[in-house]
């Protein structure tokens, strides 16, 4: 479904990510994990096309497109989502407005009928329960006012109702309360299918407690170092990631 | 033949009907205006004169402007009025087409609960007093060449007056539109407000029209002891009209004013406010939304006086500012040495949606008084980067993202609207889908507005 192939990418001149490549397949579930500083949420921002990040070198392939060529709202409208490390306020627009103009962006894109304001409704308030979010803090503006925790809940209701093909969630975990962790992983856990697949960019083990991944990567300086299953996480938690670079698996081996 | 020559020849044509020549008072107070109008002029001038130093009336005096004299008052249709304005059934109202009262378009006259909503011409016979009493006395004829020449110019006009004592439900819509012509034409409208002691009024103007023609209005209120005026303003002219809209309101001891005024189009507009708060007690809410595209240029002008202690005054306009047009936001709010205990506070924020598009926004305030609470502000600023992407990111292609924004920041004025009919009108207008085209914020996927379920 991902196809990532020797990606460069630069940020003001200063290149991050260095030769990544990446093949993400329908139906998986990849945790990516690394240090501070790796080219993790470059990674997730290039992905939905972050204006500010250059590609400097390498390919994209989303189901056998060049996602490159793809405006960020077309990637979108084609399935791919991201849920933000840090999610922005929208003044005066309102969640469900937001979230409904999406939706029918979506719907139109793939020929199919928009939903009746009844219908989405509907579907609103099983998602807004479903993701355990205030019922009351959704009738607000977009994020406006909203705790970090809330931020981060709003993305995986988000997550939920555009339900997408290609999801990445960027440190979607971090900063949360073990409730909000809970309700994230549950969030992920809930959407695994076939159809689809997730990328979970993250710095910590934590959320992994939760959520088995089926392939964790290791990112350090801009290209993935080792690969391998859920133990990887573990191992690395107890080791830190300097125990992967004494490994000598550092960048360009 | 332009300028004053032209204005003074369609005086002696207007003089010589039959209409306008009802009252020898009227006659006088009209003679008097075409003479300050010679006197002054329009004011062109904008070096060191703060009222107009960001406004170029220029074109407006440079241009002819026919006198409709052959106005039609049946030219427009129900229908199509509908269309151009906020509407309801319910609201009683006076219309005007290109100037001439129309009595077809027009509720009838009376209305319950002691209103009166008349023709002015209608009213100099039956309320002559009152009239004569409060015309002119806000807006004097000396204060500007626009008021004088729109005094010069008076005839159909409106008056409205809720006596004392009387809580009126009605909503009272003033409606002036204008037609298009082979050649434009200026119009005059005027009112007369008069909201009597311990009354409560509701008002709508609106001025719209789809060409070039040159509205000139006066309006003045007189809000008494302890009454209430709750005032809309909705401007939508076209790209390439003039309009220069004169309000001139009195608050009375205990008394407030609440206005919300609301402006798009009209290649030169003006909006220009000026409140005395006269007696103890006196409050204004005074809120504006803006929006100009194009090459647009939107004044607005506000002035407040707090004349005496205990008045209060809260100003909050917004902006939407896209294309090379240019909006002004400028006034003074004076605080007289009397005026202790006055609260103040000015507000003007904008949205400036192109690199050409331009603001100056001046508000400022002018103490006399050492006890007093005074807060001024002003921002502008474009459509934030991370919130479009974000946006986007969603699906919402970058128009309708845009459209969003915009309709996010001006729905804080717009929900300040207590009439739904008009709230339900601007929600259109701003989330596009209106079929206006005009709109800046024009959106191919649309959205559906929403309103907070309080």
């Amino acid at each position: 479904m991902l196809e990532i192939r020797n990606l460069h990418v630069s940020i003001k001149n200063e290149e991050i990510l260095k030769g990544m490549s990446l093949t993400v397949n329908v139906g998986e579930v990849h945790a990516i994990m690394g240090p501070n500083g790796s080219g993790k949420s470059t990674l997730a921002n290039v992905i939905v096309g972050r204006p500010e990040y250059q590609v400097t070198k390498g390919t994209i392939h989303y189901d056998g497109r060049n996602l490159l060529d793809m405006k960020p709202d077309e990637r979108a409208r084609e399935g791919v989502f991201l849920a933000f490390q840090y999610p922005v306020e929208l003044p005066g627009v309102r969640n469900r407005q937001f979230l409904k103009a999406a939706l029918d962006a979506i719907h139109e894109h793939r020929g199919q009928d928009a939903l009746s304001a009844r219908e989405f409704d509907r579907l609103y308030k099983e998602k807004v329960a479903e993701v355990g979010i205030d019922p009351d803090l959704v009738k607000r503006s977009v994020n406006e006012g909203f705790s970090g925790g809330e931020k981060k809940r709003n993305e995986m209701l988000q997550l939920a109702i555009l339900d997408p093909r290609l999801a990445v969630l960027d440190e979607t975990d971090s900063g949360l309360d073990i409730d909000a962790l809970k309700a994230v992983a549950d969030g992920v856990n809930r959407r695994r299918s076939p159809d689809n697949a997730m990328i979970l960019v993250t710095h910590y083990q934590r959320i992994l407690t939760y959520v088995v991944p089926d392939v964790v990567h290791v990112l350090i300086d801009g290209a993935i170092v080792t690969s391998g299953g859920r133990e990887l996480a573990l191992e690395l938690e107890e080791r830190g990631y300097e125990w992967v670079k004494e490994q000598g698996l550092g960048a360009g081996v | 033949m332009a300028g004053y020559e032209q204005y003074a020849a369609d005086f002696e044509t207007l003089k010589e009907t039959a209409s306008a020549n009802g009252s020898t008072w009227l006659r006088d107070v009209r003679k008097d205006g075409l003479a300050a109008f010679e006197r002054l002029g329009f004011p062109t001038k904008q070096r060191g004169n703060e009222r107009w130093k960001y406004t170029n009336v220029a074109p407006i005096a440079r241009a002819t402007f026919a006198y409709p004299f052959d106005a039609d008052a049946d030219a427009v249709t129900k229908a199509a009025l509908k269309e151009q304005v906020p509407w309801s059934d319910d609201w009683a109202r006076l219309v005007f087409v290109d100037g001439r009262f129309s009595e077809s378009l027009s509720t009838p006259r009376d209305v319950a609960g002691g209103l009166q909503l008349k023709s002015l011409g209608a009213a100099l016979h039956s309320d002559g007093d009152l009239i004569r009493e409060h015309l002119g006395e806000l807006a004097p004829s000396a204060e500007d060449g626009f008021t004088a020449v729109n005094t010069a110019f008076l005839g159909d006009g409106a008056l409205v007056h809720l006596p004392l004592d009387a809580a009126n439900d009605a909503v009272v819509h003033l409606i002036w539109v204008t037609t298009e012509r082979v050649e434009p034409i200026a119009t005059y409208p005027r009112a007369l407000i008069v909201a009597g002691r311990h009354s409560r009024l509701r008002l709508v103007e609106s001025y719209v029209g789809t060409s070039g023609n040159f509205t000139d209005a006066v309006v003045e209120m007189v809000v008494d002891e302890g009454a209430e005026i709750e005032h809309y303003r909705y401007l939508a002219e076209d790209d390439a009209a003039f309009h220069i809209g004169t309000t001139r309101v009195r608050v009375g001891r205990d008394a407030t004013f609440n206005s919300t005024s609301f402006a798009r189009g009209a290649k030169i507009a003006r909006n220009d406010l000026n409140v005395l708060l006269d007696e103890e007690g006196g409050s204004c809410f005074l809120n504006g939304l803006y929006m100009t595209s194009g090459r647009q240029h939107i004044d607005n002008h506000i002035d407040i006086d707090h004349a005496k202690p205990h008045t209060s005054s809260d100003q909050y306009f917004k902006g939407v500012v896209d294309g090379q047009s240019r909006a002004v936001f400028s006034g003074r709010v004076l605080v007289r040495k009397d005026a202790q205990k006055t609260y103040a506070k000015q507000s003007d924020k904008n949205l400036l949606l192109s690199r050409g598009a331009r603001i100056n926004t001046k508000p400022s305030l002018e103490i006399y008084a050492d006890d007093v609470q005074c807060f001024h502000g002003a921002t502008a600023g474009a459509v934030a980067d991370d919130a479009l992407f974000y946006m986007r990111s969603r699906g919402i292609d970058e128009e309708t993202a845009t459209t969003l924004l915009v309709y996010g920041f001006a729905r804080e004025i717009i929900e300040r609207v207590r009439l739904e009919p008009l709230r339900d009108h601007l929600d259109r207008l701003f989330s596009g889908t209106m079929a206006e085209g005009r709109s800046a914020a024009a959106s191919p996927q649309g959205f559906t507005p929403e309103r907070d379920q309080a």
